[in-house]
């Protein structure tokens, strides 16, 4: 599904991603981590040209998108996003929130968006807040909505950049359920995330990035059970 | 005749009301038509300053548009109307009006552009990855998510410039035009009132008025705008 090649980023003479190649099939539920400024946010905004890459290429379905031709607006909603600061816009209802994107690109008509988003929001519970504002909504109810607004362009692809790194403890595991209910249908996502827990449990691929490298990957039991790379297990022995 | 008799006689009078009237229709036509060019352009500008693009001939109009900023609010107003009446529009039979409104709406403009530029800079960046990732292009997510923001926060400096702008008008005697503040200096002089303390409250008041009305106005529309902010 996705395909990247020799990938590297940097920030001025400051290198954040150094070569990385990597190949994401569908279905798949790769799960990044890694201790802060590995480069694993980064990665992840590379995947969908929130940062244009120093060099090397990604190809999605086939398509090239760092071609500096290809249409990177169609290929983008193809592919979800879910931010660490939610991003719901504060001057449209929860309703509008949801609509507006497949509206705008003209996926779908008014009708058949509020329709979308009348059945996503059932899914999360929140269908009672339809006509309410992002600020009145808390933290978890935020990021629920973030997720049913990707949705509802019906991605092939979701990113998660750390979705639940600005929620209070109490409001982690709603997030996550939904997170979960999605893995379960058989999207293929990719999530950066400090949650171990649903690293082991929802995960199909655990990827361990530390400075700019991919430094050891395995699925989720056997990379928790017996991390190779003294770099991983000094960071497990640190966060688990 | 005392200071009150001289104040109520500028409203019963009708040759003083009509003058000082005429001189607020003046004030209120140049403020109006100068307040629209200056909002117009100086979106434009603000528009132009942060657009990114990888295009090398946009660096033509985001050079001329720095220059135009530049210029402007390091020159005073007296003279870039100077200039306007004077040099570029010295021409015979061109209204007076339009050039005032021009020069005003040029200089209203260069300070428009960078209260707008702060307001758009100041929306979330997260605001336009949100928009951008859902696959809405650079523009849709600029006018649909970005500015509706952006006038919020920049409501509240657009009406101290708009107010200033009023009050600027003032100087257009200078070139020979009849507004509120030379009306008051008429009505005052020796071949009519012969006192300057009463027409002069009169202006004030009438300056004040404006200025109380449109803040009212905009109160009204920051309040509007802000209803999204409830919780």
């Amino acid at each position: 599904m996705i395909d990247v090649k020799n990938l590297s980023k940097s920030f001025g003479d400051h290198l954040v991603l150094d070569n990385i190649s990597e190949h994401i099939s569908p279905g798949e539920k790769v799960v990044v981590i890694g201790p802060s400024g590995s480069g694993k946010s980064t990665f992840l905004r590379c995947l969908n040209l929130l940062e244009t890459p120093t060099s090397g290429s990604i190809t999605f379905q086939g398509r090239e998108i760092t071609d500096p031709k290809a249409d990177i607006d169609t290929i983008r909603r193809q592919m979800g996003m879910v931010f660490q600061h939610f991003n719901l816009f504060p001057h449209m209802t929860i309703r509008k929130n949801i609509t507006m994107a497949p509206v705008r690109t003209k996926l779908m008509t008014q009708a058949e968006a509020d329709d979308t988003a009348t059945t996503l929001l059932k899914r999360v519970g929140l269908e009672e807040k339809a006509d309410a504002y992002p600020a009145q909504l808390s933290g978890g109810q935020k990021q629920r909505i973030a997720i049913v607004r990707a949705l509802a362009m019906k991605p092939k692809l979701m990113l998660f950049d750390e979705p639940t790194s600005a929620l209070d403890p109490e409001m982690v595991g709603e997030v996550l359920e939904v997170m979960k209910e999605l893995a379960e249908e058989g999207m293929t996502m990719v999530v950066v995330t400090h949650e171990m827990g649903f690293a082991r449990e929802v995960g199909t691929r655990v990827l361990f990035m530390d400075q700019g490298h991919i430094l050891e990957q395995d699925e989720p039991h056997a990379f928790f059970a017996h991390p190779k790379q003294p770099r991983t297990i000094d960071f497990l022995s640190k966060v688990l | 005749m005392s200071f009150w008799e001289k104040f109520t006689l500028i409203f019963t009078n009708a040759k003083y009301l009509d003058s000082m009237l005429t001189g607020l229709r003046m004030t209120l036509v140049i403020s109006i038509g100068a307040a629209a060019l200056g909002l117009v352009l100086g979106t434009i500008v603000a528009l132009v300053g942060i657009a990114q693009s990888k295009n090398p001939l946009l660096k033509i109009p985001k050079f001329l548009c720095a220059v135009y900023v530049t210029v402007i609010r390091g020159t005073p107003m007296a003279l870039q109307l100077f200039i306007m009446a004077f040099v570029v529009f010295a021409i015979r039979g061109f209204p007076i009006v339009v050039t005032a409104i021009i020069a005003f709406g040029i200089n209203s403009g260069a300070y428009v552009s960078e209260n707008i530029r702060g307001g758009i800079l100041s929306v979330d960046i997260g605001q336009t990855e949100a928009g951008r990732s859902l696959g809405l292009s650079a523009g849709t997510t600029m006018w649909y998510i970005v500015i509706p923001q952006a006038i919020k926060n920049v409501i509240p400096s657009i009406g101290n410039e708009l107010i200033a702008l009023i009050k600027e008008t003032s100087i257009v005697s200078m070139v020979g035009m009849y507004d509120l503040t030379a009306a008051a200096k008429n009505v005052g002089s020796g071949q009519n009132l012969a006192n300057y303390m009463a027409p002069m409250t009169v202006a004030a008041l009438f300056y004040l008025a404006i200025v109380y009305l449109l803040t009212f106005i905009i109160k009204k529309i920051e309040g509007r705008l802000r209803q999204s902010d409830r919780r």
